[in-house]
Parts: C-alpha cells; sequence; structure tokens
C-alpha cells in the first residue's frame, strides 16, 4: 500500500461519510465572522454584539471571532466574500447599507452579486431627522412653511446611506446644502450643535444617545422618522419613536410632495436597503441547508434569550430581526431596486451633486 | 460652587470604585497586554482592544474599563521603544520623538532618552488627569466653540511646524511638505468622491495611502537600511554611556518644559477631529522655540524627547473629553472603546452627552484609571528600559532581518493587501532619498499627515462661511474671525516667523555635505515631473467637482514653484552648495562597508518571495538566507534565530486574530496555518 493510495482510500472515506453526519457540529472550530468595515464603525459594533452570544448558541460552541477586512467603502470585503466557496461553514460575512447603495447604484468597483450569497440573519434600525429651535418652530406636521428656510447639513456623501435623507427633504421642497467630507454620522451631530449645520438625522440608536437630549432641552425639533416596514412592506410609524410622524405623513401633509410615482418609488426602495434591511449576515455561495439551517436556529436561540430585548436595545433598537425565510425575503427587499428607480436616483444624483462615476 | 458639590462626591465614589485589588490587578493586566502590544510598530490600542471586545460582553463595568484602560493608556507610552531604539515611529503619537530620540540611541544614550521620554509621559499623563477632573465640568461649551474655521486654523499651526523643521534649504523643505501634502491627496477625494492619481482599476489607490506605512516608509525604512550597510550596532561604539537616571535627572531640569507641553497636549486632544497627528509636532516646534541652543535639535537633544512625550500621553485624556462628552470618538481606539462601552455590565452606560449627568462617578473613574495605568506602565517601562537599551549594542545585522519582518506584518495590517507592502517598498525608497538629500523627512510626514485635515476643513469652511455671508457679510465675518481664530493665526504667525529664523540651525538630518550636482538634480526632476502629473491629473477634473480639485491645485502649483526656484539655483550655484546636499557623497553613507541597492535588494527580495510564497515561508528563506549570508552566522544559531522569528510571528498573528500575506502558492494549493 503506497502512501498514495493511503491517502485516496482516507479521501474517499471522508467523502463518505461527510453527508451522513446530518448534525452540523462546530467543536474546537473557530468561527470567522468577516465584516468589510474597520474596527470603529456601526457593523464592527453589530457584529461584536452578535459573536458571542453565537457562539453559546451554535453546536459545539465554536470560538466566534469578527474579522475586519476595511477598504473601498466595503466593497473590497464583498468582492473578497464573492470569491469565497463554502467550506466547513465557519465564515460568515456581514454587510451593511454602504454594501447594498453601491451595489444597487451600480458602481464600477463592485464585481459581487447578492443573489449568490446565503442570508442568515437580517437586521435593521429607523432615522430621525431633526432641526434647529429656530426653523424647528415653523413646523408644523408639514414642510410647508420651511421651503423658503436654507438649511446646511453635514454629510458623508450623496451615494451613501445620505442619500435617504437627502432625496426626502428635496421631495418636500427643502432647500437643504450639503457639506460633504464628513467622517461619521457624530460628526453631523456635531457640526449641527456647533450651529454650523441647521438639519441634522441620526439612526435611532445615535438619536436616544445623543440626539434627544438636545429635543428635551430646546435645542433641536424633531422633524420626522424615516419610519419603519409592517409585514406587507407598508411603511408605519417607527415602533422606537411612536410619537413622531414618518416622512410618508410629512409628504403627504406638504404641498406638492406625492406617496406615488417614480421619485416615491425611488426613495422607498433605497430607504429599504438603507434602514429596516440595513445588515445583513450572509454565508458563502454553495452552502449546504443544514448548515444554513444551522445558523438559522442558533439565532433564533439568540433572539429567544429572555435577556435579548434589554440587551439587544442599544444594538439592534425595537427592530426586528429577520431569520431564515424572513432574512431571504428582507434580503431580497433590500437588494433590489426597479430600473426606474435606479435610473431616477441617477439622474438625480447628477443633476444635484454632479456624480457621474456611477453610469 | 455647585459644580463642586456634584463634582466631589462623585470623585470620592470614583476613587472606591477604582482603590479595590480586583480592580487593580485588572488594570495592571491590561497595561501589561498593553506593553505586549505596544512595543510592535504599527500595530497600537486598536489591534488591542478589539482583542479584548469579545470579552466585555456583560462584564463588570469596573472591570472592563480598567483592562481597557490599562491597555489604551499605555500604547503611547510603550510605543517610544520603537521610536527610539530603532527609529520606527511606533504609532502617529511618537513621531517626533523619533527626531532626537534615535539619534540619543546611536550616541549610546538610549536608556537616558528612553527614562526621559518615560518620564515624561507620566507627568503627561497625571497632568491631563488632574486638569480634566475640573475641565471636564466646563468642557462642553469650549469644545463647542471649535468649529470649522478654528479647526482649520490649529491644522495650519501644526502645518506652519514645517517652517522650523525645513532644514538648511527652506525650499527644499517646503518642497517635502508640498509633496508629503499631494500624496497625501491620493485617492478618492472626501467632498465629491473624485479620484486624484489613482483609477478603480486598483481599488488600493482609491482609499489613499495609510499613515502607518507611510510613517514606517519614511522613517524606518531609511534609518534600517543605513544602519544596516555599515554592519554595526546602533550605538556607535557599542556601549551604553548613560543610564536610566540620568533620564529622570533630565526631566527634572526640564520640567517646565514638560508641564507646557502636557497642557499643549491636553488642549488639543479636546478637540474633536484633529486627533493625536498634530500633537507630537506642536510640541516639538514649542520645544525647538524655547531652547536657547538649538544646535543639538535633530542630533540627540534630550528637550526634543521630553517635549513630545509629555504631551502625547496627555492628549490621551484630553481625547476623554469629546469621547465622554459628544460620544465622538477622537481616534480609532476610542471608537472601539465606545462601542465596548455599551457592551459592559448591563449596557446601561451611555457614552455621550448624559454621561456626566447620570455617570459622572464612572466618567472620573475613567479619567483616573488613565492616571494610574500611566504610573504602572511607567514604572514598568523604566524598569524594563536598561535591559531593552542593550538592544542597541548587538550588531546591527542580527536585528536588521526581524525589523524587516516586523515593519512588514506592520504594515500589512493596515489595509490586508499585498499591496501595502508594495506601498512600503516605494514609500520607502521615497524616504530614502529625502534622506540622502537632505529634505526634511518630518515636513514631508506633517504634509501627508494634514494633507486630508487641511483639505477637508477648508472646503467645510468656506462652504459654511459662504453660506452665512449670503446671509449677511457682517455673519460671514464673524464666522470666520472668531477670537480663537484671530489667537490661532498670531500663534501661526509668530512661530513662522521664529521658525524660518531658526530653522537654518536645526539640522534634523543632521549634517549633510555636498556631493556632485548630478544626483540632487535628478532627483529634483522627479519631483519636479511627479508635482506635474498630480497638477494635470487634479486639472482634469471637472468643475462642478471644485472641491476635489482645489486643494491638489493649489498645492501642487506652490510645490512646482518651489520646485523652479529650486532647479534655476541649482543651475546657477556651485556645486559646493547646501543644496546639492547628498549623503552618498561623504560621511557614514559614502564609507560604508555595503552600497545601497544591494542592502535594499535584501528587503526587496524578501518582499518578492512573499509575493511568491507568502509570508511565513518566504520569512524562513530570507531570514536563514540573510543570517548565513550577510551576517555569516553559524548554522544553529541561523536556525535558532529563524525558529524564533517566526514563532514570534505566529504567536502574535495567532493572538491578535490576524493574517499573513498570502502569496501565489497559497491561490494555488490550500495550506494549513500559518502558511496559508
Amino acid at each position: 500500500m503506497t502512501i498514495k493510495h493511503i491517502a485516496r482510500t482516507a479521501a474517499a472515506l471522508a467523502l463518505l461519510t461527510t453527508p451522513a453526519v446530518a448534525e452540523v457540529d462546530f467543536s474546537g472550530k473557530t468561527i470567522e465572522w468577516v465584516i468589510p468595515f474597520s474596527e470603529t464603525g456601526g457593523s464592527a459594533k453589530w457584529a461584536n454584539f452578535f459573536a458571542p452570544l453565537l457562539s453559546q448558541e451554535l453546536p459545539g460552541q465554536p470560538t466566534v471571532v469578527v474579522k475586519y477586512m476595511p477598504g473601498a467603502g466595503s466593497t473590497k470585503g464583498a468582492n473578497w466574500f464573492q470569491e469565497q466557496d463554502h467550506k466547513d461553514g465557519t465564515l460568515l460575512f456581514g454587510t451593511s447599507g454602504s454594501t447594498q447603495f453601491p451595489y444597487l447604484l451600480g458602481d464600477p468597483r463592485v464585481r459581487y452579486e447578492y443573489t449568490e450569497w446565503v442570508p442568515v440573519m437580517a437586521s435593521g434600525t429607523g432615522g430621525v431627522a431633526y432641526l434647529n429651535a429656530e426653523d424647528g418652530a415653523r413646523f408644523d406636521g408639514s414642510a410647508n412653511n420651511l421651503k423658503d428656510v436654507d438649511f446646511i447639513y453635514g454629510s458623508q456623501g450623496a451615494t451613501r446611506l445620505d442619500l435617504v435623507p437627502l432625496l426626502a427633504w428635496q421631495m418636500l421642497g427643502m432647500k437643504v446644502e450639503p457639506v460633504f467630507g464628513i467622517k461619521g454620522r457624530g460628526d453631523g451631530r456635531l457640526m449641527f450643535e456647533r450651529g454650523e449645520a441647521t438639519i441634522d438625522y441620526q439612526t435611532s440608536s445615535a438619536y436616544l444617545g445623543a440626539s434627544a437630549d438636545l429635543v428635551a432641552s430646546g435645542k433641536a425639533v424633531a422633524m420626522m422618522t424615516w419610519g419603519a416596514l409592517d409585514e406587507y412592506g407598508t411603511i408605519v410609524r417607527d415602533p422606537t419613536f411612536p410619537d413622531l410622524p414618518t416622512f410618508k405623513e410629512v409628504c403627504e401633509a406638504t404641498e406638492g410632495c406625492e406617496t406615488s410615482g417614480e421619485a416615491w418609488d425611488a426613495w422607498k426602495a433605497f430607504f429599504v436597503s438603507g434602514f429596516p434591511v440595513q445588515k445583513i449576515a450572509f454565508l458563502p455561495a454553495g452552502t449546504p441547508d443544514e448548515v444554513t439551517e444551522t445558523y438559522t436556529k442558533a439565532f433564533e436561540a439568540v433572539r429567544s434569550r429572555p435577556d435579548f430585548a434589554e440587551i439587544a436595545e442599544q444594538e439592534v433598537g425595537k427592530y426586528d430581526m429577520f431569520l431564515g425565510f424572513a432574512a431571504k425575503r428582507a434580503t431580497i427587499a433590500g437588494t433590489t431596486v426597479s430600473a426606474e428607480a435606479k435610473a431616477y436616483v441617477l439622474q438625480w444624483l447628477k443633476d444635484a451633486y454632479g456624480v457621474t462615476s456611477l453610469e | 460652587m455647585d459644580v463642586f458639590a456634584t463634582a466631589l462626591p462623585a470623585l470620592a465614589e470614583a476613587w472606591a470604585l477604582i482603590l479595590q485589588p480586583v480592580v487593580l490587578g485588572y488594570l495592571i493586566l491590561g497595561v501589561v497586554m498593553g506593553l505586549a502590544v505596544g512595543v510592535f510598530p504599527g500595530l497600537g490600542g486598536i489591534a488591542g482592544l478589539s482583542l479584548l471586545l469579545p470579552f466585555m460582553f456583560g462584564m463588570e463595568p469596573v472591570l472592563g474599563l480598567a483592562l481597557m484602560i490599562g491597555m489604551v493608556a499605555v500604547v503611547p507610552t510603550s510605543d517610544t521603544f520603537s521610536s527610539v531604539l530603532m527609529g520606527i515611529p511606533g504609532s502617529s503619537a511618537s513621531q517626533a520623538t523619533v527626531l532626537d530620540g534615535f539619534p540619543l540611541a546611536k550616541k549610546g544614550q538610549a536608556a537616558r532618552a528612553l527614562s526621559a521620554a518615560f518620564t515624561s509621559s507620566l507627568f503627561g499623563g497625571l497632568v491631563g488627569a488632574l486638569f480634566l477632573t475640573l475641565f471636564i465640568l466646563v468642557a462642553r461649551p469650549i469644545v463647542l466653540a471649535f468649529g470649522l474655521p478654528e479647526m482649520l486654523m490649529m491644522t495650519v499651526l501644526g502645518l506652519s511646524m514645517v517652517a522650523v523643521l525645513a532644514g538648511r534649504v527652506a525650499l527644499k523643505g517646503l518642497a517635502a511638505a508640498g509633496l508629503g501634502l499631494l500624496l497625501g491627496t491620493i485617492g478618492e477625494a472626501d467632498a465629491g468622491g473624485s479620484l486624484r492619481m489613482a483609477t478603480y482599476d486598483i481599488p488600493y489607490l482609491t482609499d489613499g495611502l495609510d499613515l502607518v506605512i507611510v510613517g514606517l516608509g519614511i522613517f524606518a525604512i531609511p534609518e534600517i537600511i543605513g544602519l544596516l550597510r555599515q554592519d554595526r550596532a546602533i550605538a556607535k561604539d557599542a556601549t551604553l554611556g548613560a543610564g536610566w537616571g540620568d533620564g529622570v535627572r533630565d526631566w527634572v531640569a526640564n520640567k517646565w518644559l514638560s508641564v507646557r507641553c502636557s497642557l499643549i497636549g491636553v488642549l488639543v486632544g479636546i478637540i474633536p477631529g484633529l486627533g493625536g497627528s498634530v500633537v507630537d509636532w506642536i510640541a516639538y516646534g514649542h520645544a525647538v522655540q524655547t531652547t536657547k541652543d538649538k544646535s543639538q535639535f535633530g542630533k540627540g537633544e534630550i528637550r526634543g524627547v521630553i517635549g513630545p512625550e509629555s504631551s502625547n500621553n496627555a492628549k490621551e485624556g484630553g481625547g476623554l473629553v469629546p469621547t465622554l462628552l459628544f460620544g465622538i470618538p477622537g481616534s480609532g481606539s476610542m471608537a472601539i472603546f465606545i462601542g465596548a462601552i455599551a457592551l459592559l455590565g448591563s449596557g446601561d452606560i451611555e457614552v455621550g452627552p448624559a454621561m456626566l449627568r447620570d455617570n459622572l462617578n464612572i466618567t472620573y473613574s475613567i479619567v483616573w484609571l488613565l492616571a494610574l495605568a500611566n504610573v504602572v506602565g511607567t514604572v514598568l517601562c523604566i524598569a524594563a528600559s536598561g535591559g531593552i537599551a542593550k538592544l542597541t549594542t548587538i550588531r546591527f545585522t542580527y536585528l536588521a532581518p526581524f525589523l524587516f519582518m516586523l515593519i512588514s506584518f506592520a504594515a500589512f495590517q493596515s489595509g490586508q493587501n499585498f499591496e501595502d507592502l508594495l506601498a512600503l517598498v516605494a514609500i520607502g525608497l521615497i524616504g530614502i532619498f529625502l534622506r540622502r538629500f537632505d529634505w526634511s523627512r518630518p515636513a514631508f510626514l506633517i504634509g501627508f499627515v494634514l494633507s486630508n485635515p487641511v483639505e477637508k476643513f477648508s472646503n467645510q469652511a468656506f462652504q459654511i462661511a459662504s453660506f452665512r455671508f449670503r446671509q449677511s457679510f457682517g455673519e460671514g465675518i464673524e464666522y470666520l474671525f472668531s477670537p480663537i481664530v484671530i489667537v490661532l493665526l498670531i500663534v501661526t504667525v509668530v512661530s513662522v516667523v521664529m521658525g524660518i529664523r531658526q530653522a537654518k540651525s536645526i539640522r534634523v538630518e543632521g549634517d549633510v555635505q555636498s556631493g556632485s550636482k548630478r544626483a540632487p538634480m535628478v532627483f529634483l526632476f522627479v519631483v519636479t515631473a511627479y508635482t506635474v502629473c498630480a497638477l494635470i491629473n487634479a486639472n482634469m477634473i471637472p468643475d462642478y467637482n471644485l472641491t476635489d480639485k482645489i486643494v491638489p491645485l493649489l498645492v501642487g502649483g506652490i510645490t512646482l514653484l518651489c520646485c523652479l526656484i529650486l532647479t534655476v539655483q541649482m543651475i546657477l550655484r556651485p556645486e559646493t552648495d547646501a543644496l546639492f546636499a547628498d549623503k552618498e557623497a561623504f560621511g557614514e553613507d559614502a564609507d560604508a562597508p555595503y552600497g545601497l541597492w544591494p542592502t535594499l535588494a535584501w528587503f526587496g527580495g524578501f518582499i518578492a518571495a512573499t509575493w511568491v510564497l507568502g509570508f511565513i515561508l518566504a520569512l524562513a528563506a530570507f531570514l536563514v538566507t540573510f543570517l548565513r549570508v550577510r551576517a555569516q552566522s553559524s548554522w544553529p544559531r541561523t536556525l535558532i534565530l529563524t525558529a524564533g522569528g517566526i514563532a514570534l510571528m505566529c504567536v502574535m498573528a495567532g493572538a491578535l486574530n490576524r493574517d499573513f500575506p498570502p502569496g501565489l502558492l497559497q491561490s494555488a494549493i490550500d495550506l494549513p496555518w500559518p502558511l496559508n
């Protein structure tokens, strides 16, 4: 018996035995959860929140480590993930709205295809827009009195998540001038607090952490939330801020703003991808069903922890976590836009901000 | 008095929280881990903190804070080791320390430099904590007073340090800074997303160059190559001339400088968005300007170590203000810190405006844990410095391959691309030539570091100012020329005027003799050619993205002007003029037993082998060949050292959960860790 022969037999045996083991067991393994961002962003916080919880619930209690692969606005990491095949289920990948938007807009750097990946969990957030006290006094549930005010807004870039608020304000007929190039929404809030910016928005947890104080002390006036999706895909009030009107309500109350038609459809498509389905955890293409199932069960167990609602408030807020089939449906909703909506947004980006690199 | 009524009980509570044996135990554990990570250049607090993150979930808040703060606090202390001993800037906060710390090590006074640096760090940390205890209660309006024009002026003040560090020929220093600024604009513009000197076909360039790589390339590679060519120890006669006691005495003699630089550190640290990159340069500039005899700067002036080191630990304290009060991280490690605090305990400590109101005791615990960590870290570092300083007496040929190993690993960690290594070599070449022809490397680095802030703040301030001017002229003027801006403007002008007068006596590159005309002119020609390319490239950006082209055009224009004047001067002046400084003509480099290119080829070969074989296999081959051929080491010694180096890499990568650069081999076949 040669060594080659032994190796071949071993390989054959391994092939034979693998399907027989229906139970997926990660004992002694290390699961790498790769996120295409640096250690400092929101996605890092998200993955690091779930990693230890997931580790407890996966069979065999594997170590779950978060790895960072930042670059090219997260397209580098996503392009890398596209090249990965299923091996033993120890690779997990997390994307966010910043990965979805370039994909939706046809960014030239995108070489990844969402439809080939296997989603296991999706979670979302909401957002709140607010105005400075002086202009906020003229807000009456509609933007009718705000149309002749010049606003300034600290923005990370028109092709990023800021697309959603900028397009919303434009649809309301407001004149909002973005100051581009800030590094995070925290910088935007600071600009607002210094009085340099006069309008701002924050995601739910950031709003609760800092901006809500400004509103409570009268230094700012909350304007609207972007809303949340119900199970039929309709925009309803954000469960975290049930007292605030949604953009949809404000739009309906404002002259010249319509909640149907191509502008509305385009806004809604990008809103869904940027907020209710903002962060998605994927397994690589070709992952067998039993592995997917194992992850879904583990995330379900995480969600049904008695203390989950409490510990998750900071990270995921009162928003749904989509698992299994719901994650699949959410991913489709978050990563597809109609050709018309895409064309509308591209034209708007070109007209309003001179963005041409996406064509 | 209200303030004190709330502050004092909270302060007492904070001390009660901290002074428990178990808390102190965790703090020391954190400090030890921080020291272990911090001595390696380029890794710093971010790597260490993300390592701790998984353990923070549900941990008792004070214990978690002790562990994390212990780690963050000592990184700017321990990275001094590599700055002083090897001339490798351990992090952006200790770049200025290299200028005088490394020459001291070369004189055999490494232990003195280290202990002076550590004592300064300790003092800076304590001043920072003391100041914050009072200041944090009233800091909010002051932080808010720093708008975009103020931040722009702070950045300009940082840039004005170029005047001090420009070297013998001011125009060369200015051109070096301009080149640094231009390299800093490479990639996607922040404002409009236009590409500058980059293409989507090379995704690596669209993100721009990383500070870690530029710092290593500009300072570390030229020094390592330079020393390796001479085949001797770092300390010239391989003995240690001064002990750690001298360093402490040096600090005592310069305590007021240390006080002033600590305050500079805290004040700059509290401004969010500036971060640590300007602090050490401003402190260095201050140290130069307040020293009577300036002739020793760049050659081993202890005040050049005390200044920046006092400021960089104090800055960590200052950096807590935006982090805790506004929830806005002042640095990468602070961003992870904020994320980690949310995981602690039941998650009810929330960083942000509510922190002072609801958790003043925790806030004070953080401030004083930081101070305490500084004390523990410094004591450990001073205790170790005498022993570690002995590294400078080892024949450098035995150190160099391991330094190549460490800086390659560090560079790769910044972006995890093979291109990181190529960029390191390319920037290293720039560094080698800047050093050779006496173009100020500090000026280049200041330009690079401040490129992004200058562009960002000037664009944004301009946009908001024009918005205000549209409302009324008065409002615009009021916005642009606030009292803070005017004060900073005066400080800048004074520092430039003084700097220009003093620059001639400050030789940041040591004494460089002049050689023939040809080599310096070729280098100038290459710089000019790049500047022209960058200008043409920037000019091609369409006008609606004016924000993306204005800074490259302006900076490029000034750089080009400097280059053209230099060209004319070079043609007119005789070849003995300081313009034609060339290290290869006379002095150490010219007399070195080994040439520049063969020495560089070792490093180039290592990178090329990595491209084919992957990092670990290439490293094994490189270490064995280098030690056998270049160091003429015996086989047993070679094998032991090689095994040691590879083991160190594996332990580091394993513990920090980092990858190694893969090569062609790895894309062809699957190999087990660590070969994959």
